[in-house]
């Protein structure tokens, strides 16, 4: 058993443990995060609110819970969206190299990609309205030509590759190809691309539902309880501290994962940083 | 050359056509139409009538759309609803602090990285490596509206060295640049740890290179080689990370405003979609578009000025 690279150990527990969190909000979280008691607003932290209670009485543990399950959903929707459209246009776009529908794809994966991202998932947000869907709906759009990049890029060298070439010998037609003998050979690349992109979603997820653009009230979210806590932030600083922390916790650890799966799975990279 | 010249020019032609029907077509999916949605529901049928004639809904939208696009050419991008002036004098105010606030936190995170990449690169393995590899990561994880949050708490409310936000305007140069550094620390520090990724790697590859064992071979110093081979083919990747920063700086821009109430063109845009002003968003979102596209335009070009070999595909 090789040993495996201590950035993906680090990152896959990191993101376990928010998948954790995230699952047992579905089932239990200390308190009701939509319980709103005044009474008990800003407590400290102790032993009836482990995390204490944000301005408006809700348990601040509570809603991180569930805030990581509203990042984690968001992002995973948001690659998955990237991953069904992308993968097959950079397959097509690789086994039809250099035709009219392979230069249509590349110019327009170009053309997202000049496209100041959160502007454009600002300006979908707000003409069709800010909700979870349409955050997930801005951030996706985003992952396809990521993906459909990536996709082309790994197919693209193995079609020269002399098993391909067996494949069409033996009659298989190019979609087949790409499905059977392509596909399988460059998971190791997307998968890689799928972390990164989850990461990035994520910090996109926290960034629209900063300014209020995702998820709307009385779910919480990450960056919204940031938006929340600035006010408060001469008082009561911790608001605005923790929210922040699960955060970077969380992206760290899908990059540190992405950077180990790359590790492991790309000899060659290894080689290089030994 | 001149060939490849004009091939980016096409493209860069195709690419604002392209980006300009995208964000008219955006626009002009909104429920009801644009006159309606920025009049809100309570708004009578006159008013609704009166705004659809100034806007010039009553044309078909292939005249509006040529109409909107030869507007833009001429300088004139519409009246804004809200503010009733034309859109062209609220961002001509705004760009006098977006652009600083950006070229700031360019030359922030350029300053920052090139000197950490290149110490992480010369050495490799190293501790100093290792923990600047892992603050770059820490970097990259740091979300910069929360990154300014944290700054405002430290250096405005406990050490009460700045302001926690505001523009005093442009008379008093110190004052004014004062006031954009804290928003600048927090756009540039996750771009300076990718910037620094990017540097070290780049940096790596090309010491890898056998021209670099045959200047070492001639006797040039290890700094020598860095300084004088090295680094300069290491530039090409990293100017494109730099390209395509500019854009996430824009962007980026939009929220850190927010967070530092600066008067710039994100805090515009981000008026102009609470208040429903489409005639600032359509106008604004083009304007950063073709920014991103012309620099990118740019590094292209910059890049065929650098590499002659680049030259040759079209």
């Amino acid at each position: 058993m090789k040993r495996l690279p201590a950035s993906l150990v680090i990152g896959a527990v990191l993101t376990l443990f928010f998948v954790v969190v995230a699952l047992l909000s579905l089932g239990w979280t200390p308190h009701d995060v939509e319980d709103l008691v005044i009474a008990e607003r800003l407590r400290p932290a102790g032993p009836d609110f482990w995390l204490g209670t944000d301005q408006f009485g809700r348990d601040l543990l509570s809603m991180l819970m569930v805030g990581a399950r509203v990042s984690i959903a968001v992002a995973l929707v948001a690659v998955g969206i990237g991953v069904a459209i992308g993968v097959p246009l950079g397959l097509a776009a690789a086994a039809t190299r250099g035709s009219l529908f392979d230069e249509v794809i590349m110019r327009g994966n170009d053309l997202i990609f000049a496209f100041p991202s959160l502007v454009i998932a600002i300006l979908i947000t707000a003409v069709f309205g800010p909700s979870a869907f349409n955050a997930i709906l801005a951030i996706g759009i985003f992952n396809i030509p990521v993906f459909a990049r990536v996709a082309r890029g790994g197919a693209l060298s193995l079609w020269t590759l002399d098993y391909v070439l067996a494949a069409r010998v033996a009659g298989k037609g190019r979609a087949r190809i790409s499905l059977e003998h392509i596909l399988p050979n460059i998971s190791s690349l997307l998968i890689v691309q799928a972390t990164i992109q989850f990461s990035l979603g994520i910090l996109a997820e926290a960034a629209l539902s900063y300014i209020g653009l995702s998820v709307q009230p009385p779910t919480p979210s990450w960056g919204r309880m940031l938006a929340d806590a600035q006010t408060m932030i001469y008082t009561h600083p911790m608001l605005a501290v923790l929210p922040g922390l699960a955060i970077v916790f969380m992206v760290l650890g899908l990059n540190l994962m992405g950077d180990g799966l790359r590790d492991m799975l790309d000899p060659r990279l290894r080689r290089v940083r030994a | 050359m001149l060939r490849f010249l004009l091939g980016r020019l096409l493209s860069l032609g195709l690419s604002l056509i392209a980006a300009s029907l995208a964000i008219f077509v955006v626009i002009e999916v909104v429920p009801g139409d644009p006159a309606a949605f920025m009049l809100g529901l309570n708004a009578n049928e006159e008013t609704v009538l009166a705004l659809q004639q100034e806007l010039g809904l009553t044309g078909s939208k292939a005249a509006r759309y040529v109409a909107w696009i030869t507007g833009l050419l001429q300088g004139d991008f519409g009246t804004s609803y809200t503010y009733r002036v034309p859109v062209s004098d609220l961002i001509l105010q705004r760009l006098w602090v977006s652009l600083p606030l950006a070229a700031f936190a360019l030359i922030l995170s350029t300053a920052i990285a090139f000197p950490i990449g290149l110490i992480a690169a010369s050495r490799r393995g190293s501790a100093a490596d290792f923990s600047i590899m892992g603050g770059t990561q820490l970097g990259i994880a740091v979300p910069n509206f929360w990154f300014a949050m944290l700054l405002v708490l430290v250096f405005a409310v406990k050490l009460r060295w700045f302001n926690a936000g505001g523009f005093p305007g442009w008379e008093e140069p110190l004052l004014a640049l004062k006031s954009l550094l804290l928003p600048a620390v927090a756009l540039a520090l996750p771009q300076a740890a990718i910037l620094a990724r990017v540097m070290r790697s780049a940096l790596i590859e090309t010491m890898g290179q056998d021209y670099i064992r045959t200047a070492r071979a001639k006797g040039l110093t290890r700094r020598q080689v860095t300084l004088r081979h090295a680094l300069r083919n290491a530039l090409i990747p990293v100017l494109t990370i730099i390209g395509l920063q500019f854009s996430f700086l824009l962007a980026g821009a939009i929220i850190i405003e927010n967070v530092f109430f600066l008067p710039g063109l994100g805090r515009l845009i981000f008026q102009g979609i609470t208040q429903r002003d489409l005639v600032v968003v359509e106008s604004v979102t083009m304007l950063l578009v073709f920014a991103v596209i012309l620099v990118t335009f740019l590094v292209d070009i910059a890049y065929a000025l650098a590499d002659p070999r680049l030259r040759r595909r079209g």
